[in-house]
């Protein structure tokens, strides 16, 4: 007992309003779209943003320093006022390849609708417990960090009193912090690498200045509890990261917070059959953000797990200026130029060039990616086929910071064809050392 | 005397020791640009640190969240959280309204960062 329901045709559609979807409508209803429609499953707009209360956003893209709340509102006024329709409470079910979208809401029950372009921006989700192998029972008092933030932060309640945090992400450090300032006991940050993938700031601001110790090389080998989380055991890797008999660490604790990285949230992109990149996790685009389904783009932390929010804006104003173009019927150029990754570099995003034809404008294009580990006095360089087109030398690179090169419109309009690479060439010195 | 302090200017978190004498600071070294330098003389003297916390509105589920307006002294964060918690607000509240004024005489208001209808 199926009956179809009659697609309402949108020129642009939207998959989520935090803060890569707001800039992508900004920017679509800029480059001229007026069909447009944001759909957005939490009941407001803003995304992660909302729940991440400290300051730090927006120095590249507004000079000053914003709280996340204080970030997401202004695009969320700009959306306001450019008139822009945004439905909150309402959960995407389905992305098809030829751009048919299922949605359903409280209020409007099931909608169906036919895009001209879509731009995916689901953002990402945290690595959970399951995917770490941590032997122990399975009690309470385990969350991972953006959870335990926003039972604080929106929800105004301790998720516990005596914490460690397994991984020192920039959420873990952050937490850290919040929890102490709010009564809670911190007592260890433990990472399993040599280094953490935190910024600098926030392990000084967050770690130091309450005087949390930061035990790198190490890792969670035992977790004790039976209804409640009652204990963990710490114990020292060696290089192969396994845990080292005899080094072992008890902690009394009723709350272990997981920090230990994000994934691009891609279910809905699975489902379109949009071809993803395994060391992104994200889809697989060009240089307009364009996925490898036609008039599907995608931004943001959907696409690649960016370390700033400006730069997610910045990505996103891009897409959604690209899909306006799309929708609207805009050629691109034909001959695509594959990017690839070369040694000590992790997931270029794009991974594909549209080269232009000869008698339509080229563009500078930006390359970003993650170096693969810890570099001092390293050079990056870009080959197309064999030949440098790029290179710069760079003081320090490291895995926690996303690093970028742009590409000038004459080099890219030079482009051969052939295979892209990027690559660091760190004059065969390697080192992970220990901040 | 001499403290050690990490630079947080950039990923390479250059160790530096500064030597400070009755509240001046006599030499900093260690640092490998001239950032370096800027924050390692504040850091020593004067640390400060921006606060941010949330406020619970009345007869409302999600609390406020607030801000100090700019840094204040490091050592006062504590005390700057004792008062915030304290702090009792009735919505209609708007980015910006001051929630504490000059939060533990820092001259430093705290306000909210979200508006809440």
């Amino acid at each position: 007992m199926e009956h179809a329901l009659q697609p309402q045709k949108v020129d642009v559609l939207i998959v989520g309003a935090g803060p890569a979807g707001l800039a992508a409508a900004i920017a679509a209803r800029e480059a001229g779209t007026e069909n447009l429609l944001v759909l957005e499953r939490e009941p407001e707009m803003g995304g992660i943003l909302k729940q991440c209360i400290h300051n730090g956003f927006g120095l590249h893209r507004f000079k000053e320093e914003l709280t996340g709340p204080e970030y997401a509102q202004r695009d969320v006024d700009r959306v306001k006022e450019l008139g822009i329709e945004v439905r909150c409470g309402t959960t995407v079910l389905e992305v098809t390849a030829d751009r048919q979208v299922t949605a359903i809401s409280r209020d409007r029950g099931v909608q169906v609708f036919q895009a001209g372009a879509v731009i995916l921006a689901m953002g990402c989700r945290e690595r959970p417990r399951g995917a770490l192998a941590i032997p122990g029972t399975r009690c309470a008092g385990i969350f991972s960090a953006g959870t335990a933030q926003k039972y604080v932060n929106l929800e105004g309640y301790m998720p516990g009193r005596r914490v460690v945090i397994l991984g020192s992400g920039d959420i873990g450090l952050i937490m850290a912090r919040r929890m102490t300032l709010q009564g809670a006991k911190v007592l260890a940050c433990v990472e399993i690498m040599p280094y953490s993938s935190g910024l600098n700031r926030n392990i000084v601001q967050c770690l130091h200045d309450y005087n949390i110790p930061l035990m790198l090389n190490h890792t969670v080998v035992d977790i004790q509890g039976r209804e409640r989380l009652t204990g963990v055991t710490v114990a020292q890797v060696d290089e192969r990261r396994q845990p080292i008999p005899g080094t072992e660490t008890h902690f009394d604790c009723d709350t272990l917070l997981l920090s230990v990285g994000l994934i691009p949230e891609n279910e809905l992109s699975k489902q379109a059959g949009v071809p993803l990149s395994p060391a992104t996790q994200g889809a697989v685009v060009d240089d307009t953000l364009q996925t490898e389904i036609p008039g599907i783009f995608a931004c943001g932390n959907v696409l690649h797990v960016h370390d700033l929010v400006d730069f997610v804006s910045a990505e996103s104003f891009k897409a959604g200026k690209a899909a306006a173009e799309y929708a609207a019927g805009k050629k691109t150029g034909n001959r695509i130029a594959p990017v690839a990754d070369g040694s000590g570099v992790r997931g270029v995003v794009p991974q594909k060039i549209r080269i232009p034809d000869a008698n339509s404008p080229a563009e500078a294009i930006q390359l970003m990616f993650r170096p693969a580990c810890v570099y001092e006095n390293a050079t990056i360089r870009v080959l197309d086929g064999d030949t440098e087109i790029y290179k710069v030398k760079k003081r320090i690179l490291a895995p926690g910071e996303m690093a970028d090169l742009t590409l000038k419109s004459d080099t890219v309009r030079a482009l051969s064809g052939e295979k892209i690479t990027v690559l660091i060439d760190a004059g065969g010195e390697v080192c992970a050392w220990n901040k | 005397m001499e403290q050690m302090i990490t630079c947080i200017n950039c990923p390479i978190g250059c160790r530096m020791t500064v030597n400070v004498d009755n509240g001046q600071v006599v030499s900093i070294t260690g640092n490998g640009c001239k950032r370096g330098i800027e924050y390692a003389a504040q850091e020593s003297v004067a640390p400060k640190r921006m606060v941010t916390a949330v406020v619970s509105v009345t007869g409302r589920k999600t609390p406020v969240s607030v801000k100090t307006r700019t840094p204040i002294p490091k050592e006062k964060i504590f005390d700057c959280m004792a008062v915030i918690e304290k702090a009792k607000i009735e919505a209609p509240v708007r980015m910006g309204d001051v929630i504490c004024e000059n939060v533990c005489d820092t001259g430093v208001d705290v306000i909210a960062t979200k508006t809440v209808l």
